[in-house]
């Protein structure tokens, strides 16, 4: 009964979009007025229906209803709970579900909570919305619906791939999701805008949150996506421009532009169509990264249900709304009246520049990797790796850094050079030191790291300068989060130099007893002993590692075998071993056994880094999200209504 | 605004990017690379024995006028093991077939010669791989087709199967 209510409720919600979407279209082509409250309420039941429909679809693998057809392929009784709970979204038809929930809780808040606008862009706004999850509705129940059920249900299901068997890929999907599917909203208010021509600073403080909220949902998912890849892959690396990375990159750039334009459009009501324009493209690229996972359009590690005919459906879908809110923007863009005027030297010039770098390194991002299909169209096979990335877009960030730099030490409208110049010094200094410190004690780096590291100083110190000689406790929460994440940014920035310029690599075959040397460390494989986890067997491998200070650690590296379900091919994985230490990360990973020709003595692969300053890039991550949620906060009104309701009681403890 | 065709042009990029979207859904990409060989000449090289009684090969000798195949193996290659069968089964038919013996001792060669069967007119060592790598050969067996001017026709990797056999008899026989 739990799979045929789902598909019920699933259906009500489609029918609820529709309507909000019939409604609201009637009402701004001058339809009564009675019709725009309808659409309030059918956005708010709609998101919770879907979501419903989401919480029983749980339900069904948690309780391995193996004649559920989604159930049974993506899921088996013996897995542990939490990954049951996550294989409701670890596949296809899943995660297409997760989307439209998010896509309908969102609209759900925008209809509880938003008040600032006025009411006919917000029907708009909630009607693009409906649109959205309408086209998606139709995606879901007539070419992957979840709630199949199989004639005969089989004994038991066929397991989730191993590789996803990790609690860390258990978030990671549904945070990045939550970050895809909230730039719908930015979308939703930029095409609500655009037909109602109500853009200004109330349009952009009501989409600022949304920008800033989905923003800090990316940055996390990306983050956590790279730790896993570097961790659960064996490999070592933690970003290698994969097209599917590279498609989660976009829509984080033009979060990222994004959230820098809504605050000149709501400071200053300047950089409207640019702002609107953001808007659109980060949802679309979201849209797009989405296509081409999906589709198969591009090889690649992601490229799970591949499926032409899913392909050419939601290409389809996405040439409409894509399609559809360019066309709006093109016609009625012109209509906007220009923004206020500003200096180039100003907060407005340098977020300005900002905004073109972030665009242009979305730009070769993007380039890159739907180049290599437009060049089979000529008829010539190339793939684009990781040296054209880093070549176009690792000197562009650089630069982006340094105006990072200037941009929050300048003030809105006009500035002058020699104000900003009298901040900088300390900034300067720091990186001067690095650079010295570098070409004369560094060796030989190369010189994208050389500079990274430069620049990560000088962008550490000047990111605390907004707060120099300010009374930190009544500093506001957005200037704090700015001053974290750009903090943040140079702690990444330093992370990434620092790890590509210093790593030591060791690939030793070592017998039990052998002592290897990596960096400072002296590495011991002690021996391997067999051990099964809840649906693997593995061999744990145990070395000890000592420090020059003679500190030692273990590390329990693992090789796990998980066998094949219903007849498939057992599948191998590797759990590496890390210790963190604060220079950085000692990463071992235990390769295949070797045996002598004689059959005595057995060796196992070793495979050993030391990577310095690694992690910072995580923490880094971790602080850009923490700083954006910060700034959400602060805009968020909720403490500014906290804050006057305070006041206002002290005032009335004072009065007479 | 003066210049309003300029917001078209966001439109016509994604119009562009659609475009290579269908492209790419209408011809989904090939899988399979091609050898980068095919119809080109055999590279030079002039290989020693590789073990005694079987003479070594040069690539002179592979433009004889007679269609064959160039076989790539080593004695520690479990699956040139499972290949011999069909080499034999070629060899019974007329084909010509030469050897190239990657990272290989002669004593071993010897010994993978007695254990099963000989089929090979000729044997070179490649003792660095440097041929194989010439070739562009990513491991063992793998078979080359040449015809009488000692141009590759195709390459095969992996293990001739039973079932290739007829067809590549039929291939070599049309190159004469």
């Amino acid at each position: 009964m739990i799979a045929e209510l789902g598909l019920a409720l699933l259906w009500m919600a489609a029918a609820l979009a529709c309507l909000s979407l019939v409604a609201g279209a009637l009402f701004l082509r001058g339809g009564p007025k009675d019709l725009a409250s309808l659409v309030r309420p059918a956005s708010v039941a709609q998101g919770v229906l879907t979501a419903a429909a989401f919480g029983l679809l749980i339900a069904l693998f948690v309780r391995s209803d193996m004649s559920v057809e989604l159930v049974a392929r993506n899921s088996h009784s013996l897995k542990p709970m939490l990954f049951k709970v996550a294989g409701a979204w670890g596949n296809h038809e899943g995660s297409m579900l997760l989307w439209l929930t998010i896509l309908g809780l969102s609209g759900a808040l925008v209809a509880l909570f938003e008040r600032r606008l006025r009411e006919d862009t917000l029907v708009a706004t909630l009607a693009a919305q409906a649109a959205l999850s309408l086209g998606f509705f139709a995606f879901l129940l007539f070419s992957s619906n979840p709630f199949n059920r199989l004639p005969i249900a089989p004994p038991d299901g066929q397991g989730l791939n191993p590789l996803l068997q990790d609690p860390g890929l258990a978030f990671h999907p549904p945070t990045l999701y939550i970050g895809y599917v909230g730039l719908s909203v930015a979308f939703s208010f930029a095409v609500g805008a655009l037909v109602t021509r109500e853009i200004g600073p109330a349009f952009a403080r009501a989409m600022r949150p949304w920008v800033l909220g989905s923003w800090i949902f990316l940055t996390l998912g990306i983050t956590a996506g790279s730790y896993w890849a570097y961790y659960e892959l064996g490999w070592g690396g933690w970003w290698f421009w994969d097209p599917v990375e590279n498609v989660s990159l976009v829509p984080w750039l033009a979060g990222a532009a994004l959230l820098h334009s809504v605050a000149v459009t709501a400071t200053r009501n300047a950089l409207r169509a640019w702002t609107v324009m953001l808007a659109v493209i980060g949802f679309s690229m979201s849209m797009v990264g989405t296509f081409i996972v999906r589709s198969g359009l591009l090889t690649s590690v992601h490229s799970f249900a591949v499926d032409p005919e899913r392909g050419t459906f939601l290409l389809v879908l996405m040439a409409i709304y894509i399609g559809g809110a360019l066309a709006l923007f093109a016609l009625r863009a012109g209509t906007v009246a220009e923004g206020k005027k500003f200096a180039l030297l100003s907060r407005e010039g340098s977020l300005v520049i900002n905004n073109l770098l972030l665009t242009t390194i979305l730009a070769l991002v993007l380039l890159g990797t739907l180049y290599p299909i437009v060049a089979e169209a000529m008829g010539e096979k190339i793939s684009v790796g990781p040296p054209y990335y880093n070549k176009v877009a690792g000197p562009l960030a650089l630069i982006l850094c340094l105006v990072m730099v200037a941009g929050p030490l300048l003030a809105w409208r006009r500035d002058d050079g020699k104000r900003l110049w009298s901040r900088l010094p300390p900034a300067v200094l720091a990186g001067a030191l690095v650079l010295f410190g570098l070409v004369l004690f560094g060796g030989s780096v190369r010189i994208l790291p050389l500079l990274g590291m430069t620049v990560a100083a000088v962008v550490a110190v000047a990111s605390l300068a907004p707060l120099w000689g300010r009374n930190l406790r009544r500093t506001p929460l957005p200037t704090w989060g700015m001053v974290i994440a750009h903090f943040g940014v140079a702690v990444a920035l330093a992370g990434m130099a620092a790890e590509s310029a210093f790593i030591k690599e060791r690939l030793v075959a070592a017998a039990p007893g052998e002592t290897v040397k990596v960096d400072d460390f002296a590495v011991t494989f002690v021996g391997v002993r067999p051990i099964a986890g809840p649906n693997y067997t593995a061999i744990e491998g145990r070395l000890v590692a000592t420090t020059g200070s003679g500190a030692s650690f273990t590390l329990r590296p693992e090789a796990r075998t998980f066998p094949g379900l219903m007849g498939g091919p057992p599948t191998e994985t590797n759990e590496a071993a890390l210790l963190t230490r604060p220079g950085g990360q000692l990463y071992a990973v235990l390769g295949q056994p070797v045996t002598s020709p004689d059959g005595t003595a057995e060796r196992y692969q070793l495979r050993l880094w030391w990577k310095p300053l690694v992690w910072w890039i995580w923490l880094g991550g971790a602080l850009i999200a923490i700083g954006a949620a910060l700034s959400m906060l602060g805009r968020a009104q909720l403490l500014a209504m906290w804050r006057t309701h305070r006041s206002k009681k002290a005032q009335e403890r004072f009065a007479p | 605004m003066r210049n309003r065709w300029i917001l078209f042009v966001p439109l016509a990029i994604m119009a562009l990017l659609f475009g290579a979207f269908v492209y790419r859904l209408v011809t989904p990409a090939e899988t399979l690379i091609q050898s980068q060989w095919i119809n080109k000449p055999m590279p030079l090289f002039d290989l020693p024995p590789a073990t005694a009684g079987v003479e070594g090969l040069k690539s002179s000798q592979l433009a004889d006028g007679r269609p064959r195949l160039v076989n790539v193996f080593a004695s520690w290659c479990i699956p040139c093991r499972a290949e011999a069968a069909q080499l034999e089964a070629l060899k019974r038919a007329g084909v010509p077939i030469d050897g190239i013996a990657i990272r290989d001792r002669p004593e071993d060669v010897a010994a993978f010669l007695n254990e099963f069967g000989n089929p090979f007119d000729r044997i070179g060592s490649d003792q660095q791989s440097s041929v194989q790598i010439a070739l562009g050969s990513s491991g063992v067996p793998e078979t080359f087709l040449i015809d009488g001017k000692g141009i590759i026709r195709e390459q095969i990797q992996g293990v001739i199967l039973a079932g290739d056999v007829p067809r590549i008899i039929a291939k070599l026989e049309a190159m004469k």
